[in-house]
């Protein structure tokens, strides 16, 4: 499913909703994270850490962005920097809200 | 995220599995015969890559999952194949933005490429009016373009870009080309004039001035991320603020080159020998030239910033474009000839005794492009080389500035 344009204001990243990565968007890991690409924004973007990237590929999978952190082994008191950049990855529609059943 | 990691750019100088987009330049062959064509483009070669051979690279881009190639040429949409290949790579996870002068940009295929999610336009534009623009890149040539984006506004292609080779004489038309591009819903991509191809015998005339460096320094920190510039102006970051983009030379690092032929070169600036890293042709294709050409290895090895290391703008600049210095005959260890501080003008100077070494391969007209631009200064002395026997020589009143031009070997 492709997402909506972002509707969340700057900085507050919803940890406890359940995401995705867009259909439209493919995953190239790397050394340092990996590459993103939306294939309809036409827009790229980089991963800066591998954990990152676990975050990501496992947001789909999780119950809540929080849980998919957890899972990563994300500290809680880098928790807020990860929100930061799944937020960043909204706002440029890489990733989108899932919809529950 | 629990220790803070290299910056992308310093990650980048070491590699990557694959590059993160790539130039093609599908054919040589171009209706027109712009002065600055970095592929010195216009024949034809007869060993280009055929259609099935096209594929088989799309096919291995997919596998290494290069997300999108910038295609151009020559003019890409010349080629029998194009579309079709355009379509092969977009139903292969290749997203594809082509160059294109515009020349087959029709209401109907204008409205084909606005139903594709996976295709972007780039026309190409370098002058803000027929008189600045048609002098560079051929008579008639800027209402081809004006007529494809007219084509594809209509189409309701939102967001193509209009892409425009900085000179001197474009310079002073930056709002100019921003109209432009408002009026068409484009958005303004501008890059730096290489000493490439062609751009080699014309760098002399047409790079900017010092002070219009600075006036286009400002003009784009001003307008961020709005205008695009493919990361061609790194070298100006020496000023203050970085531009946005990557902000290091890419070449054999993050981005490449495959010529017609299918030969790999470090960077679409850069086709020679030199910087000739292997042929997709070769049996591990084009991922074993990625992965394993001794160019490209050497590349990806730490640098040394040479004369340069003792700047305080090095860490910004970074020593600025390698085919820049390369076709201007500095060496690759020093400033940019168009470093911010003055340090090019110096070392150009220096190096003025031995000759650059030439572009090659040239596929120029072997006739030469109509010009126009007679209300401007003729640059008479642009093409100038050594007289070549056999030849007639060239009359002081030959109106043609490209009168003795003898393709480079």
């Amino acid at each position: 499913m492709a997402c909506a344009a972002s509707t969340e204001p700057a900085g507050q990243f919803d940890l406890d909703a359940p995401w995705q990565l867009d259909a439209q968007v493919r995953v190239r890991p790397e050394a340092f994270g990996a590459l993103l690409y939306h294939f309809g924004t036409r827009q790229l973007s980089f991963l800066k850490s591998p954990a990152l990237l676990a975050v990501v590929r496992s947001l789909g999978a999780q119950p809540s962005a929080r849980a998919a952190c957890t899972a990563a082994g994300v500290q809680a008191g880098d928790l807020m920097r990860y929100a930061h950049a799944l937020q960043t990855l909204a706002a440029s529609r890489m990733i989108c809200k899932r919809e529950t059943a | 995220m629990s220790k803070a990691p290299l910056p992308l750019a310093e990650q980048f100088q070491y590699g990557l599995q694959a590059p993160i987009c790539l130039t093609w330049e599908l054919t040589y062959a171009c209706n027109l015969s712009c002065v600055h064509c970095l592929s010195s483009s216009g024949r034809r070669d007869p060993r280009e890559l055929t259609t099935a051979e096209c594929m088989a690279v799309i096919d291995e881009l997919q596998r290494m999952q290069v997300f999108y190639v910038n295609i151009g040429g020559g003019e890409p949409t010349v080629r029998p194949d194009f579309w079709a290949l355009v379509d092969y790579a977009t139903g292969h996870d290749v997203g594809v933005k082509f160059s294109t002068n515009g020349v087959k940009i029709t209401p109907e295929i204008a409205r084909r490429l606005a139903g594709r999610d996976y295709v972007d336009v780039q026309i190409s534009l370098d002058g803000a009016t027929p008189e600045v623009n048609d002098a560079v890149r051929g008579r008639g040539s800027y209402e081809v373009a004006l007529r494809a984006m007219g084509n594809l506004a209509d189409a309701g292609f939102a967001g193509f870009k209009i892409s425009v080779v900085m000179t001197r004489h474009n310079v002073g038309q930056l709002e100019k080309f921003k109209a432009i591009a408002d009026r068409y819903g484009a958005q303004l991509r501008i890059t730096r004039l290489r000493p490439s191809g062609r751009g080699a015998d014309v760098w002399d005339e047409l790079h900017l001035h010092p002070g219009q460096q600075r006036e286009l320094y400002d003009w784009l920190v001003a307008h961020g991320t709005d205008v695009l510039t493919g990361d061609s102006f790194f070298h100006l970051s020496g000023y203050g603020a970085a531009l946005p983009g990557l902000g290091m030379c890419g070449a054999g690092r993050v981005v490449c080159l495959i010529d017609p032929v299918g030969d790999v070169y470090a960077c679409p600036f850069a086709i020679h020998p030199s910087f000739l890293a292997g042929s997709v042709r070769d049996p591990d294709g084009f991922a074993g030239v990625w992965q394993h050409s001794e160019l490209f290895s050497d590349l990806r090895r730490p640098q040394t910033g040479g004369a340069c290391e003792s700047c305080s703008a090095f860490g910004s600049c970074r020593g600025g474009c390698m085919a820049a210095k390369f076709f201007t005959g500095l060496p690759l260890d020093g400033p940019d000839p168009e470093c911010v501080r003055g340090h090019g003008e110096q070392a150009l100077a220096a190096a003025a005794a031995a000759p650059a070494p030439r572009p090659s391969p040239d596929h120029s007209h072997r006739t030469a492009p109509h010009r126009t631009g007679e209300r401007r200064p003729v640059p008479l002395t642009l093409l100038a080389r050594p007289p070549v026997t056999g030849r007639p020589p060239v009359s002081a009143c030959d109106a043609n500035p490209l009168a003795g031009f003898v393709p480079g070997r």
